[in-house]
């Protein structure tokens, strides 16, 4: 796959001039975990380094949330030997914001081996977050061995299938997919007919101005399918929200930040509180990714999302664990 | 004396008689010395390492066993298309043997990453 790329650091929101309704191909690394703020549809995004430095009134919106992602609970290699720290980190993070988040989003790969003792450390560690409301989706070290039951009866309460739903907060339209189950050889992350079906349901009654956010472990669009970053059938389901003037895409899996506009539809990854992952291509393989002790948490981050009413956009930023 | 000899005879053929009859995978399990090479089981090593499996196709006799080791730090599976065999997850170090006993070509893939595909010919 060749894409168009662009280096883009997160602390400088949109100071490129770039028309991001306009189609356009535009991917960000930044070691850094991510604030997101929606705007009106349009989605900005800032460095959590720099939220600091900002005025609040920058900040807020009718809603804000917190995304984190592959927690990784249980890995002990080399890459982070300290899973539970650097959690405790992405918490404490979470917990300095300046406006406290309405609920944390986490996007899958919650625990390493999808033991009951991994599960039970994180849903302790987030018990110290400013909020208590968290709202999952499955990553694929979630449902080993088990098809995904012990993750439904952990997590998904009130979800159809193997655990996907939806909701509604300050007038924003939230899904969450499930894309790790039934992959194929040869594939990518796959949806499936019944959940497509579901969806196509679940947004056919909503007006065209309601924001929609879409969040699912593995990427929803093609990052790079040689590593398994894509989705087999994602093209079908963002069929279903062409409609809609405001879409944002979260997702976690390829442990790095990374933003493509195309359209009315922000796709947005989130880093990875447990260890890094290679740029796309840039290493014989995705595993995690050894860096010194003292860059690690550099790499490592939470994003952080806020929603204005008539504005375009959410606003996206990430932060580094540092 | 010559009816304690016809008397440990009998002893004799009886035990062959129970030698013979149920044991048949005790001997299985240890041929005898001269039994035919194709018998004999044979295992190889299949290394699961950098998201692929290595070397991504073997070809083997009928009867060999293959263990797949996992080398890398995140857990993999070995899982054949049409589910013949399939592995929990395999964490760091753990292996999974699957004993061949079919002619045929077994494709096979990690089932967490599908990508990874690979392929084991059975003659």
């Amino acid at each position: 796959m060749k894409v168009e790329t662009k280096e883009q650091r997160f602390g400088e929101p949109d100071s490129d001039g770039i028309d991001r309704r306009g189609f356009l191909k535009c991917m960000a690394w930044a070691g850094t975990g991510a604030l997101c703020v929606i705007k009106g549809g349009v989605l900005n995004s800032y460095g959590l380094g720099r939220v600091a430095g900002m005025r609040s009134h920058e900040l807020q919106g009718e809603l804000s949330f917190v995304q984190i992602s592959d927690s990784h609970m249980g890995f002990d290699k080399a890459a982070n030997p300290d899973v539970i720290g650097t959690l405790k980190a992405a918490v404490n993070k979470i917990n300095a914001l300046p406006v406290a988040p309405a609920f944390i989003l986490h996007t899958g790969d919650i625990s390493h081996l999808s033991k009951p003792e991994e599960f039970d450390t994180v849903d302790q560690l987030l018990k110290s977050a400013s909020t208590q409301d968290v709202f999952f989706v499955p990553g694929e070290h979630d449902v080993l061995n088990d098809e995904g039951k012990q993750y439904l009866e952990r997590y998904g309460k009130g979800s159809q299938g193997s655990g996907w739903y939806s909701f509604d907060k300050s007038g924003v339209h939230f899904v969450g997919l499930v894309n790790v189950l039934n992959l194929k050889a040869g594939g990518l992350g796959s949806l499936g007919g019944e959940q497509l079906d579901w969806l196509a349901k679940d947004v056919q009654h909503l007006s065209k101005s309601t924001p929609i956010v879409i969040f699912a472990h593995i990427p929803l669009w093609s990052v790079y399918p040689e590593w398994g970053w894509g989705t087999d059938d994602s093209a079908q389901a963002l069929s279903y929200l062409k409609r809609f003037g405001s879409v944002t895409v979260l997702n976690g899996h390829i442990h790095q930040t990374m933003q493509k506009v195309e359209g009315n539809i922000t796709f947005h990854t989130a880093a990875s509180t447990a260890f890094p992952q290679p740029k796309p291509g840039e290493a014989p393989s995705p595993g995690p990714m050894k860096v010194p002790a003292d860059k690690l948490r550099t790499l490592l981050g939470v994003t952080d999302v806020n929603y204005v009413r008539g504005k375009h956009s959410l606003a996206v930023v990430d932060a580094n664990l540092v | 004396m010559m009816k304690t000899r016809t008397w440990m005879f009998g002893v004799a053929i009886l035990l062959a008689a129970i030698a013979a009859g149920p044991s048949q995978s005790i001997l299985a399990a240890t041929p005898p010395a001269n039994s035919s090479p194709e018998v004999a089981v044979k295992e190889v090593a299949v290394k699961i390492d950098n998201f692929s499996f290595s070397p991504a196709t073997i070809t083997v006799p009928l009867g060999t066993t293959v263990r797949w080791t996992n080398r890398d730090d995140i857990p993999h599976t070995v899982v054949s298309d049409d589910k013949t065999f399939k592995s929990k997850a395999l964490d760091t170090d753990e292996d999974f043997t699957y004993t061949f006993t079919k002619p045929g070509t077994y494709g096979y893939f990690c089932s967490i990453h599908p990508k990874m595909t690979a392929k084991v010919v059975v003659q």
